[in-house]
């Protein structure tokens, strides 16, 4: 492709002086969109492995002089009640104590909280490949156990993957908008190529060349630009990801999920150049044509 | 060179009509054959149509109206894929020259065959060697813009004949260029037309065609050819 023989003067044409810039831009916007949706993905995938095998038994605590034992009571029926569902693998009930340092974070020192009547806790670890009928498994814990009840997380898990999965779409939407832009100027430069070497085009047309041979050309011209542009952009957009990256790890552990790239986010981000070279190439060619059918 | 056998047409026209969009008709009812292996003189005034005529046949236009058929081919019913063949049978002089500024006086000749697919090694062979044989063998490397007019003729001419056409068309070859440089441009077209090329040269230079009076000539004027005048032996 590099070192062909061309016989267009395409290196002066002002489409060499703002192509590479324009797709440098695409790239590097192409690129956050792409990391964008890689990072949601990863998210969404931790989401989903943190909490798929897990239920989680909720008890409300009893009531009356001894609602404490009362309570204990509950959860020692409900730990029962669970242990006998086939494909359950672990039942573990959190004490109170346990269920106070897991509030901890949000409700200050134990001292304060330690009189409430708190929910109970039970974390229950099923083996994920077995499809369990969830609704009859909370039925007959309601029914054994007053003021327990199963909570599966996937209400609020699903809520979360939809809104990502919204998010990952707007970025292929933007990734597709940006690859659109790229083309429509593509056509532009190309078109006032073909203009400017109009006469060119013409003796070489009169003299015998097939369409393809003048396309290839105007071809081969954009896919040089398109991979300069495109390598600029990318030599922009790893530093800014590197910084936002780092960033993000600066917060406080847990207030924000990892925003770690994985290697497919990586590898597809250095394909970018690679795709707007190949998109300017494409376009540039099916553009010659184009115009080339209208001559006799 | 795949040149048919002498007397066959190389070229005919039946009724052909040319306009230019929405204007009036510059070619009427144009009606003539070449054969193979000819030479004619395409003659009339200025805005006669002669270039026009020219562009039909090196099929830079298709007519309005009418037939032409080339190398056997109706060029109406010709697939556009399978003209770039039959324009690589047919080698141009423009009147205007059309080189390359931007290549040298090689590039430019070696054009045609760049467009075949020609090996560079043949290339750097045989293109020297016709730019030797018209007299530019020291402007190998120049470009157009520092040839005179006589020299940007011949890298035009050499242009035109690389490629061995079977139909050399030539619009004013001899526009340019002085008297002598005429001639021996002229005798340069005999001899390819001695070796089988069938040659069209466009011109208005009565001088010219008087010298060369046994050559055929088709004339044209208003649009319509007028007059067909069969080949004598030259005296």
């Amino acid at each position: 492709m590099f070192g062909r023989h061309s016989d267009l003067p395409l290196t002066g044409d002002a489409t060499s002086r703002f192509l590479p810039w324009l797709v440098a831009l695409m790239v590097f916007m192409a690129s956050m969109a792409v990391a964008g949706a890689f990072v949601i993905s990863g998210i969404i995938d931790r989401w989903d492995h943190d909490v798929s095998g897990t239920l989680t038994v909720q008890v409300l605590p009893a009531g009356g002089d001894h609602a404490e034992a009362a309570t204990d009571e509950r959860v020692r029926l409900a730990v029962e009640v669970m242990r006998k569902v086939p494909g359950v693998l672990m039942v573990k009930a959190f004490d109170k104590k346990r269920t106070l340092a897991l509030l901890e974070p949000w409700l200050g020192g134990t001292d304060v909280v330690q009189d409430l009547p708190l929910p109970r806790l039970i974390d229950v670890t099923v083996d994920s490949s077995i499809r369990l009928d969830l609704a009859e498994i909370s039925e007959r814990l309601s029914h054994a156990v007053p003021g327990a009840s199963l909570d599966d997380h996937r209400v609020w898990l699903s809520r979360l993957i939809n809104l990502s999965r919204t998010m990952q779409w707007l970025a292929v939407v933007v990734v597709l908008l940006i690859g659109a832009v790229t083309s429509a100027t593509v056509v532009y430069g190309t078109r006032t190529g073909m203009a400017v070497h109009h006469g060119i085009i013409e003796v070489l047309h009169l003299i015998g060349a097939h369409d393809d041979y003048i396309a290839r050309q105007f071809a081969d011209r954009a896919f040089a630009l398109g991979i300069a542009g495109g390598l600029m952009g990318l030599g922009m957009a790893i530093p800014a990801l590197t910084a936002i990256g780092w960033a993000a790890r600066r917060l406080e552990g847990g207030f924000l999920p990892s925003l770690s790239l994985s290697i497919l986010g990586y590898v597809s981000i250095g394909l970018l150049p690679l795709l707007a070279a190949g998109l300017s190439m494409l376009t540039a060619r099916l553009t010659v044509h184009g115009t080339l059918s209208r001559m006799p | 060179m795949r040149h048919r056998p002498r007397g066959e047409n190389i070229i005919r026209f039946d009724s052909v009509g040319l306009r230019y969009g929405l204007g009036p008709e510059v070619l009427q009812d144009v009606t003539f054959a070449l054969p193979s292996g000819s030479f004619h003189f395409l003659t009339g005034p200025s805005g006669a149509g002669k270039s026009s005529l020219l562009r039909l046949m090196y099929l830079g236009l298709r007519p309005t109206r009418g037939r032409v058929v080339l190398f056997d081919r109706d060029i109406a019913t010709t697939k556009r894929y399978e003209l770039p063949a039959l324009r690589r049978r047919i080698g141009v002089v423009f009147q205007d020259f059309r080189l390359l500024d931007h290549l040298t006086a090689l590039d430019n000749v070696a054009l045609p065959l760049r467009v075949r697919g020609v090996r560079e090694s043949e290339i750097q062979k045989h293109v020297p060697e016709l730019l030797s044989w018209v007299g530019l063998a020291d402007h190998l490397g120049a470009k157009p813009s520092t040839l005179s007019g006589g020299q940007k003729q011949r890298v035009a001419i050499a242009r035109a004949v690389i490629g061995r056409p079977d139909l050399l068309l030539a619009d004013e070859p001899t526009g340019n260029v002085d008297d002598t440089i005429a001639m021996r441009l002229m005798y340069l077209f005999e001899e390819l037309n001695k070796l089988g090329t069938t040659i069209v040269v466009a011109t208005h230079n009565e001088l010219l065609v008087r010298r060369f009076a046994h050559l055929p000539r088709v004339h044209i004027e208003h649009g319509m050819v007028t007059k067909l005048r069969e080949q004598t032996e030259p005296e």
